[in-house]
């Protein structure tokens, strides 16, 4: 002990913690990122929780309060049995994209792992929901926790009135219908009877201004078919075409009962609400992996932790940015904290000691100094998909040593289409980019049209790319679904660029729903 | 900032939702259930554990392309010889290393989890088709008796020792030297005495005094005060601590098949359910017989084959000599459970009664015979219009009144009735005394 000599700057020493020293840690973090790296974070709610309850949270999608569903509960069982038998360890943390931030801490955690976690997910996610753009757009993090209560609430109710197994038959189509319940695009706001008014006072107003009698006398060409506008006209009425499947059941399946809508309703709005957070990814975890590495860092430099807490924190990041190689027995896939990191070290070194490759490559960032200003701006206006596209680096691609390999199952074998070279850097970052397009990811369906006249089939098509079929069995059980809540026959064409279908699925409701 | 501490919450906030999982599993639940019954040890058919489950029944299907044909790329890290143009050979399971080829194990054939004991064992009983009550019998919690044990200082008022109160009481009362009230009382008719002999005042003083010194202390001290009072404790204590033990005797001739010997271990395992909710301590022994009688382990009893003849009375006297080595009947509360298909030898008919009336029935607390039978007519009943077997005959002399129960059983569901009798109480009480 040298308190002796001089007074200890020392956060805390050994692994155990309280509350007091939680909340010294949180103080000496916030100077470190308001005040140093000026993040701009939500205020927090730190929760202290049990590993029992750090599953139950997993089995909600990290939601501190979630309807009720079988699902939930097979997701715990799952995880519970993963969990005991060590095949997977638990996270550090959960963390809630809601005002004020909640953070979910595990009793077990030392006081290092307090700290990291704190500076993870407090400030970098923290900040990064707070201030990027999609989540902006999409998410309301003040009213989240209030609406899952609301909806646990109705759906118990719900249950009481109408059966669990009849509730539980609209969520199962509900939840099979999901990921294809989201709107991507903001939508237009439907105009209100006011300014309607207002608007069509205005137009007749530009009308009798415009009035000459001449134009009467303008001979016209020949009128449109008829038909040709009557369909269009159809289909607009109708919001065709329509991709987001669940919106559309919602508004316009014609036997579903009001409660039922509401059902569907509650599935695509909390759906929506993870929307940007599938964007976001690698740009996500990488702002909270930059953050915490930074002022863990920063803490150590300031004397604050001792360096035994130090290499306990460095143990413990590098194992989550470790990318294994392909040809590794543990790669799955392109981690995404390693990515991410890695993507903010490069900008804040092009930001500082750009080389001459930087300057040609981001010449609006090569050399501008202000690192974390920089990081700041990127981390509010991109998602994965354009800040992939922008800012990978030639440099991290040959430190990451990444290739393209297309396979064309008209082929042999597979083809190195593109390394790490000169060639080939566009090529990658431009198809590493579309990985993350979520647009490029999930297969395009769109409700086409109904059979309005007949038997009022809905018609749906997927947009094939590259002979990308969907999954048989699968696509039958989620049409399955769709056809119940339709109420009548539901259709699924693949359709390729060139209009050919490649493959055909239909099914017909069971009945019995509601 | 703030910091909530959520520890205390309660836990299990997925409990509803792990039920309605497992209503809706609820069938291929049984059905692993059952199977996995079926190879463990009749000591564990209580606990839970582990089972797994067809996928195919809880999956979710979601919209997603299929992981075959098509032309497909992928961005790898790692490069370390490939230049572009070189091409790879396919790896065998066609969706290369695909990082969309394992979709979180989503696509698994088998779901496994794992049971609580009594997740288990209410679906393990429920297979056995047993009655409500039964069940709650069996997976019911630990009986207890309340029993007097001493004293505490508090409890509820309806429980408080008078006497024991008092005896605090009094005991106080003398150390803190309060007056006696006939002592004040006394003192009170004294000094009346002396005012109405006049003089003495002096005395009187100093008895006035005396008086409201002893008046004041009374008032201090009270008669009874709190920390005198005490209640009558009670302790929960189990039930009669006892030990049982089992005797599993089954024939293991050519002629028992698998699905008997099926049956016969579930016929053990609710005996043994049952015994272990009674008995702090079950020993199960087994012996099997065929012309022969030997004593083996579980493993042995149910897997190995032997070939012979069928000698019921071997498996009896082996079931005596055990009992005589290592089982004192004033220490053991003995149980014995017989599978059989019904086969004996017919001279040994006689033998098997006599052995029984006169040495085991008198020793046992309880003796089951199950014959087994071939499940061949599902909804045909039980025991009726087929020709009874030999060992059959021979048992249904044994009287009525011995501890003695037979059953035909031929599917799962014919094995509870058998416990009827076990469950129903009886006047001296089933095992009550050790």
């Amino acid at each position: 002990m040298s308190i002796a000599t001089a007074p200890s700057k020392l956060l805390y020493t050994g692994p155990d913690w309280d509350f007091e020293l939680i909340k010294r840690v949180h103080g000496a973090i916030d100077e470190i990122a308001i005040e140093e790296m000026g993040l701009d974070p939500y205020p927090n709610q730190i929760e202290v929780i049990t590993t029992e309850q750090m599953l139950d949270a997993y089995a909600s999608t990290g939601m501190p309060l979630f309807y009720r569903h079988w699902s939930f509960g097979k997701h715990f069982a799952r995880n519970e049995a993963m969990y005991r038998k060590g095949y997977q360890g638990l996270a550090y943390e959960i963390v809630i994209n809601s005002n004020p931030c909640i953070v979910y801490i595990m009793e077990e955690n030392s006081a290092t792992m307090q700290t990291l976690v704190l500076a993870h997910a407090g400030y970098g996610h923290s900040h990064f929901f707070k201030n990027n753009y999609v989540f902006k757009q999409w998410t309301d993090a003040d009213g989240i926790l209030d609406y899952l209560e609301f909806a646990r609430g109705l759906i118990a109710k719900y249950e009481d009135r109408y059966g669990q197994e009849q509730v539980e038959r609209v969520l199962d189509a509900a939840h099979a219908l999901q990921s294809h319940g989201v709107h991507r695009f903001p939508r237009k706001r439907m105009p209100d009877l006011r300014s309607e008014e207002r608007r069509e006072e205005e137009r007749r107003r530009h009308g009798e201004q415009l009035f000459n009698d001449l134009w009467r006398t303008v001979p016209t060409g020949q009128k449109r078919k008829a038909s040709d506008g009557e369909e269009a006209k159809r289909k607009t009425l109708l919001g065709l075409p329509e991709e987001n499947l669940l919106y559309f059941l919602e508004k316009t399946a014609p036997r579903l009962k009001s409660w039922q809508r509401e059902l569907l309703r509650i599935v695509r709005l909390i759906n929506q609400y993870f929307y940007p957070q599938r964007q976001t990814k690698v740009m996500n975890e990488g702002c909270a992996t930059f953050t915490h590495h930074r002022i863990m860092n920063r803490l150590h430099e300031k004397g604050q932790i001792d360096d035994g807490s130090f290499l306990e924190f460095l143990h413990s990041h590098t194992s989550v940015v470790l990318q294994p190689a392909f040809d590794d027995r543990r790669y799955s896939g392109i981690n995404p904290y390693a990515l991410g990191f890695a993507m903010c070290n490069d900008i804040e070194r092009i930001c500082t000691k750009p080389t001459d490759e930087d300057r040609e490559w981001m010449p609006d960032i090569a050399g501008k100094g202000d690192a974390y200003g920089a990081l700041r701006d990127i981390w509010a206006n991109y998602r994965d998909e354009s800040f992939i596209s922008q800012y990978l680096s030639p440099q991290l691609m040959r430190e990451f040593g990444l290739f393209r390999v297309v396979d064309d199952e008209d082929e042999d074998e597979m083809n190195v289409a593109a390394i790490h070279d000169e060639r080939g850097y566009r090529k990658i970052r431009r198809a590493l980019s579309k990985h993350y397009d979520i647009a490029y990811r999930d297969p395009d369906i769109q409700i086409v049209d109904v059979d309005l006249a007949g038997d009022r089939k809905l018609i749906l098509h997927h947009r094939v790319m590259d002979g990308l079929v969907l999954e048989e069995v699968d696509t039958q059980k989620v049409l399955q679904h769709a056809a119940d809540l339709w109420g009548y026959d539901v259709q699924l064409l693949e359709v390729d660029d060139a209009g050919d279908e490649l493959a055909e699925h239909t099914a017909s409701p069971r009945g019995g729903l509601g | 900032m703030h910091i909530i501490d959520r520890r205390l919450n309660p836990g299990g906030k997925s409990f509803a939702n792990r039920q309605r999982f497992l209503r809706r599993a609820r069938a291929q639940v049984r059905k692993a259930v059952r199977e996995s019954s079926s190879h463990r040890s009749i000591k564990d058919a209580g606990k839970g554990g582990e089972v797994s489950i067809p996928a195919g029944g809880v999956h979710e299907p979601v919209l997603r392309r299929s992981s075959e044909g098509g032309v497909r790329d992928y961005v790898l890290p790692g490069n370390k010889k490939y230049i572009a143009g070189d091409t790879i050979p396919r790896p065998e399971q066609g969706g290369g290393q695909g990082s969309r080829a394992s979709d979180s194990g989503e696509g698994e054939d088998e779901f496994r989890f794992a049971l609580s004991d009594e997740e288990y064992l209410d679906l393990y009983l429920e297979d056995l088709e047993l009655p409500d009550l039964a069940k709650r019998q069996i997976a019911g919690a630990h009986a207890v008796q309340w029993r007097q044990a001493g004293f505490s200082s508090d409890g509820p008022p309806a429980r408080i020792s008078v006497p024991r109160t008092l005896r605090h009481s009094l005991s106080r009362r003398i150390a803190l030297k309060r007056p006696k009230p006939e002592e004040t009382q006394a003192l009170r008719e004294e000094i009346e005495r002396l005012e109405r002999e006049g003089g003495h005042f002096d005395e009187l003083i100093k008895l006035r005094a005396d008086l409201e010194l002893r008046v004041l202390r009374s008032k201090r001290i009270p008669y009874i005060d709190p920390v005198d009072v005490r209640y009558r404790r009670l302790e929960s204590t189990p039930k009669p601590i006892a030990r049982a033990v089992m005797f599993c005797l089954m024939d293991v001739s050519g002629s028992m098949n698998e699905h008997m010997k099926d049956l016969a271990k579930r016929f053990y395992s609710l005996l043994y359910l049952f015994l272990n909710r009674r008995y702090e301590h079950v020993d199960v022994v087994f012996i099997r017989h065929t012309h022969e009688a030997q004593e083996v382990d579980e493993q042995t009893f149910f897997y190995s084959r032997e070939t012979g003849g069928t000698v019921v009375s071997t498996a009896l006297f082996k079931m005596e000599e055990i009992v005589r080595a290592r089982y004192p009947v004033s220490d053991w509360n003995i149980y014995a459970a017989q599978a059989s298909d019904g086969d004996n030898t017919s001279s040994d008919n006689a033998v098997v009664l006599q052995q029984l009336r006169d040495v085991i029935l008198p020793i046992c607390q309880y003796y089951a015979y199950v014959e087994v039978g071939m499940d061949d007519e599902e909804d045909a009943p039980a025991s009726s219009g087929e020709p009874s077997t030999n060992l059959w005959r021979a048992y249904r002399r044994v009287s009525d009144d011995a501890p003695f129960a037979m059953r035909k059983v031929r599917h799962r569901r014919d094995i509870y009735p058998v416990f009827r009798e076990l469950f129903s109480k009886r006047p001296e009480g089933v095992g009550a005394d050790a």
